[in-house]
């Protein structure tokens, strides 16, 4: 009993951080059709801003040090949205409709983003220290403790989700922003600036890989190459979603933490990692549009 | 039309020639060290190659040519590895505490077996990954994707089977080939050679099946797949053999790669590798298959010279390669010699259709 629901725990727990970082993704990704290679970077700036922000509270207010941790989360948000706009303006609406091209340029960003981070922070990776109420855990009964850090991850990823869910279908930018996804001539001609939506998107995507890195640094310390680490996971969570839907997102997220903890459950880690991938791979074989898709007629 | 596509490809074979006579006279003039790089870069350029035939003229851009180059190689490295352990067994199984040489070890005692499997593995790989890709209609980023997620479960296999792998370090420390000591230049300068040959060979092969007919559908493929389809072709097939082909040729790079560079793990073949060997194809020039190798030299070379005098900056200066060309000449140095050469600009060839692909989707999507 006991290994089951830590079993759930953990697959629960796997599952909130990839969907956290596949959330931004499943934005870009999913609504845009942008292949953003350089999103691993930005969940990267995200986690070096979490850093920042505790070295500032450590050396101007080190009585309030623990709750640097909220000043973090919405600065990481910001910071790596604001990138994320430059990169959109600067960039990448050159290349809409060239996905592979962008691919490429993107990779090239991605390297002179890690490259910069190496030059500011250097090589070796950071730690940036939990904050107090964050440590330790919940007792849910004998021999059973859930660590907070995780709780709070979770936590983190409802709050996401329930927040771009409102955005997009609650909120008339939402839709604006579905209507130029969904047909971008119409929307136009219903004189909606298509160009800064675009730019807005790609911002609010990049915004959630910034909270997505914030996350990743109660996990485990960071460095130049952690969006690496990350990005062909989130690649994965959004294929096998399906592109366009947020559901889909979410499954895929579940279905890959359930699969990744279930299978190091029964083999070893890498094996876990290695049948999960060949599990989706196998999946999308059989539905080769994801978990959830839109349904369209076109053909090229 | 005809006589000006004709020109095209003839100054096209002219470089090509000139370049194999370059190749073949280096060793008078560069120094052991260089011929060495130098080696190692022209297995970099049949890898190229190989891709340039799968995305600039298949449309199909794999993340996870790293992979098949990977096989080829450690194919060969467990060959080079079992002639330097001779009867022991190899160090690395010692260290993790194996007492028996794995059944699939086995046959690679055989040089023939081992230079047959670096190309044959690859291509079976390529080949039933490809069958169930395309079969279920998975193309464009998808299949981008699902290469580059390959590449990812093949590294962490590959580390994490460390008594049958070598893990993280690879394998290397090897001393003969076919009985030949790897130490001595003549063996080096054989191989070198070698690699020349099979570089013009992998070329003149991409060349002629370009230019057939199946290369002519091949095209159609890339530009517009259901219309292809519709016409009765059996697309699928088609694009599972270029896959295999491709894989094939990576492999054999592969092959040639490790006994030259004494060495192949994981960090070489991994996710960040496989798309280095993209922005080759890219640099170069796409769908030109001259424009593979140049890409390929000129990549490596500037890697390794800014490498060697600026460690930091070359990060910084390959990301802004990427962006430029992708940006300012999308067609790569061949684009550029294009544009330099006017007459040419009116072929209505592969190449000059390349970049208007990107805008007919770009008008689809709008």
């Amino acid at each position: 009993m006991d290994v089951l629901l830590l079993q759930i725990f953990n697959s629960l727990s796997v599952s909130s951080i990839l969907l956290l970082i596949a959330l931004g993704l499943a934005i870009t990704f999913g609504l845009m059709n942008v292949i953003n290679m350089a999103h691993g970077e930005l969940i990267m700036i995200g986690a070096y801003v979490t850093y920042v922000v505790q070295i500032l509270f450590e050396r101007y207010v080190p009585g309030s040090l623990d709750f640097y941790y909220l000043v973090a989360i919405p600065l990481s948000f910001l910071v790596s949205a604001f990138f994320g706009f430059l990169l959109e303006r600067g960039l990448i609406r050159f290349l809409y409709g060239r996905p592979l091209d962008t691919l490429l340029a993107t990779w090239g960003i991605s390297l002179i983003f890690q490259q910069i981070a190496r030059d500011i922070f250097g090589a070796p990776n950071v730690e940036v220290k939990t904050p107090s109420w964050l440590k330790g855990g919940v007792e849910v009964m004998s021999g059973l403790q859930l660590p907070l850090n995780r709780l709070f991850i979770i936590a983190l990823a409802i709050v996401c989700l329930v927040g771009i869910y409102v955005y997009m279908y609650h909120s008339a930018a939402g839709c604006r922003m579905r209507a130029v996804m969904q047909n971008r001539a119409m929307a136009s001609c219903l004189g909606i600036p298509a160009g800064k939506i675009d730019a807005y998107t790609f911002a609010i995507g990049s915004g959630l890989a910034g909270v997505a890195g914030c996350a990743l640094c109660l996990l485990g310390p960071i460095g130049p190459s952690i969006g690496t680490y990350y990005i062909v996971d989130a690649f994965m969570v959004v294929v096998l979603g399906g592109v366009g839907k947020l559901i889909g997102t979410v499954a895929a997220a579940g279905v890959i933490g359930v699969l990744n903890t279930t299978f190091e459950f029964g083999s070893t880690a890498t094996m876990g990692k290695v049948l999960a991938l060949v599990m989706v791979i196998a999946f999308l074989h059989w539905k080769p549009s994801g978990l959830v898709s839109l349904k369209v007629r076109t053909l090229d | 039309m005809v006589t000006v596509s004709k020109l095209r490809l003839d100054k096209e074979w002219l470089l090509f020639g000139l370049m194999i006579v370059v190749l073949l006279l280096a060793p008078t003039f560069l120094s052991d060290f260089r011929l060495s790089l130098l080696a190692k870069f022209l297995t970099y350029a049949i890898v190229a190659i190989s891709l340039d035939l799968l995305w600039g003229y298949g449309g199909m851009l794999s993340l996870g040519q790293g992979v098949f180059f990977g096989l080829g190689a450690y194919s060969m490295a467990m060959y080079l590895k079992l002639m330097a352990a001779g009867s022991a067994l190899p160090d690395f199984m010692v260290w993790s505490g194996l007492t028996e040489l794995p059944w699939f070890w086995k046959p690679f005692h055989y040089a023939w077996f081992a230079i047959g499997a670096s190309v044959i593995i690859p291509a079976m790989v390529a080949a039933i990954i490809g069958f169930v890709i395309f079969r279920s209609r998975i193309r464009g980023v998808y299949f981008s994707i699902l290469t580059q997620a390959l590449a990812l479960v093949i590294t962490i296999l590959l580390v994490g089977q460390q008594p049958y792998t070598g893990g993280t370090n690879g394998i290397t420390n090897f001393s003969t080939i076919l009985g030949f000591s790897l130490s001595d230049t003549s063996t080096q300068t054989t191989l070198y050679f070698i690699t020349v040959i099979c570089l013009a060979c992998v070329y003149i092969l991409c060349r002629w099946l370009t230019g057939s007919r199946f290369g002519r559908i091949l095209i159609a493929i890339r530009d517009a797949e259901a219309r292809v389809r519709f016409c009765g072709y059996n697309t699928v097939m088609f694009k599972v053999f270029t896959f295999a082909l491709s894989a094939g040729l990576a492999g054999l790079g592969g092959a040639l790669f490790v006994p030259q560079v004494g060495i192949i793990s994981p960090a070489m073949i991994g996710v960040v590798p496989s798309i280095e060997m993209v922005i080759w194809v890219a640099v170069g020039g796409r769908g030109t298959l001259i424009g593979a190798i140049l890409g390929a030299l000129i990549v490596n070379g500037a890697k390794s010279y800014l490498s060697e005098s600026f460690p930091d900056a070359w990060l910084y200066l390959q990301g802004l390669l990427f962006i430029a060309v992708i940006l300012l000449v999308s067609g790569g140095v061949m684009g550029i010699f294009k544009k330099l050469n006017k007459s040419q600009k009116i072929t209505g060839s592969a190449i000059a259709l390349a970049p208007s692909i990107g805008k007919s989707t770009q008008i689809s999507r709008r």
